[in-house]
């Protein structure tokens, strides 16, 4: 069902796991539906010094997670923000098409925690 | 696949290599058609006939009263839909559970969209129903009351006997999914007071693609093929001889083994829960503690979801199921789980492992020893489980 690169990253996940003293946080998904993700942001000159994720969810859940953190980590907020849910899946050589919504979580969980840095950015002001 | 530890036999089960044996020459050697005079022919239709013999043996029925199907879908429409037109003009009522499986769920709302009614009974936090809730379900109009014997996640065995007594009493036909129970726990038509049962070969130990129906000789139904005299001119189509002859082995063979074999996976079953019990904490039991099939092993692992569990185990070689949406491609948790209460967080949660003859003490022990760790490492993982 699944591709091996989703399976590798099931298998594997990286940066697993939460920044306790996170930049940024981006909460989506609801655990009623089965689906939610955490990821927690540090920022360093405006670029994406560390990026943890914690999902509960399915397999294309996780790998989604796993592959947008490994893609974010070291771009600048601007260049992380351009991440779609589409890219997330094509690198991980497509998903199930009733997975498509799985990645969603990914990308959206991302820009979720990049607003919320931004957020409080604007607040120090 | 070597060496996979397979635990889903409510899925499927293996066939038995008794049962290719049955079948074999029925494919290339004595293949007539059983409609056919001439010896090849009727070989294959006096094979027919003792299936049948032994079917209807087995479940305490009449030879006439046994129909061989592709399956238990087939049945369960056969008999859903069949009833429904037979006796339209009487009324266009039915009844059925909040935990049927999809075979009888679905008829019913196609049933629906045609000017049927139908009541859904609901279940209690274990799955049972209440025989007095299909009692007051019965209206001058009802034609049929539809309830499943065992379901097919949690495994909890319904009052069918007492359900049954209720219908004959107000004059309404019964009809049970049988497909989880038969070559399990004792199924008796006559006990269980059924005027129809569908049952499924693959879940015993048979063949893919064949089933059977009884049909009470009192019941009146529409045929759901037509196309030939085959059975009776209820069920039309060149019989499937080496499937039907399959069947009849398979369930001979569970029949001879119930007693022994149900004793057997329920202390394997046991042993298993409580081996996860004592070493995973936040774990719970979806189903009837004590009425409930002897393979049948269904939980709730609070804080992670259930495909991840399922990749997980079959990593390990280990096949099993789950109520979650994400495998069935829906978004929707069971309708079994939501229906007994569980909240949808803790029904994407659950995991199904269905016990079979190929199992053993080493099997459960390697779950009781893989399992606790793959639980703890999805729960690092999740935003939602706090320790």
């Amino acid at each position: 069902m699944y591709s091996e690169q989703v399976m590798e990253h099931f298998r594997n996940p990286r940066n697993m796991g939460v920044i306790e003293d996170a930049d940024g946080v981006g909460e989506v998904g609801n655990p009623t539906c089965g689906d939610m993700m955490r990821i927690t942001i540090k920022v360093e000159d405006d670029r994406l010094a560390d990026v943890k994720f914690q999902t509960l969810g399915c397999g294309a859940a996780v790998a989604t997670s796993s592959m947008v953190t490994e893609m974010a980590k070291g771009k600048t907020l601007d260049e992380a923000m351009q991440i779609s849910n589409k890219s997330v899946a094509e690198s991980l050589g497509g998903l199930p098409p009733n997975k498509m919504h799985c990645s969603n979580l990914a990308a959206d969980g991302l820009h979720a925690a990049i607003e919320d840095y931004r957020a409080k950015q604007a607040a120090k002001v | 696949m070597e060496n996979v530890i397979y635990m889903d036999h409510a899925a499927t089960t293996p066939t038995d290599p008794e049962v290719i044996k049955a079948m074999e020459p029925w494919f290339a050697q004595q293949y007539g058609n059983p409609a056919t005079l001439y010896s090849l022919g009727l070989l294959a239709s006096q094979a027919v006939e003792e299936a049948r013999a032994g079917v209807a043996a087995v479940l305490g029925a009449e030879d006439a009263e046994i129909y061989f199907t592709s399956g238990g879908t087939e049945s369960n429409n056969w008999a859903i839909k069949g009833v429904a037109d037979a006796h339209r003009n009487k009324g266009r009522h039915l009844i059925t559970s909040t935990i049927e499986h999809h075979a009888v769920l679905e008829p019913m709302e196609y049933l629906e969209k045609r000017g049927y009614e139908v009541t859904r009974v609901p279940v209690d936090a274990h799955g049972l129903i209440d025989p007095e809730s299909v009692r007051k379900a019965i209206r001058p109009d009802t034609i049929l009351i539809s309830i499943m014997h065992a379901n097919n996640e949690v495994g909890t065995i319904e009052p069918i006997a007492e359900i049954g007594a209720i219908a004959r009493e107000a004059g309404v036909l019964f009809h049970t999914d049988a497909v989880q129970s038969v070559g399990k726990i004792p199924v008796n038509v006559k006990e269980l007071n059924v005027d129809m049962l569908s049952l499924s070969a693959h879940k015993f130990y048979g063949p893919k693609g064949v089933g059977a129906m009884y049909l009470s000789k009192r019941v009146r139904v529409t045929p759901l093929l037509h196309g030939g005299s085959q059975e009776r001119r209820r069920r039309a189509g060149t019989l499937n001889v080496p499937g039907i002859v399959g069947l009849a082995k398979a369930l001979q063979i569970a029949a001879d083994q119930m007693e022994a074999e149900a004793a057997r996976e329920t202390a394997l079953r046991d042993r298993l829960w409580r081996g996860l019990q004592e070493r995973i904490p936040h774990i719970y039991l979806n189903g009837h503690p004590t009425k409930r099939l002897p393979n049948a092993l269904n939980f709730r692992v609070e804080g992670i979801e259930g495909e991840a569990m399922i990749l997980c185990l079959d990593m390990n070689r280990v096949g099993v199921s789950s109520g979650s949406a994400c495998t069935t491609g829906s978004l929707e948790p069971s309708h079994v789980l939501l229906a007994m209460g569980i909240p949808a967080e803790h029904a994407h949660g659950s995991l199904r492992i269905t016990l079979g003859r190929a199992n053993t003490e080493q099997d459960i022990d390697y779950v009781i020893d893989t399992f606790p760790g793959i639980v703890a490492r999805l729960r690092e993982m999740s935003p939602v489980y706090n320790r």
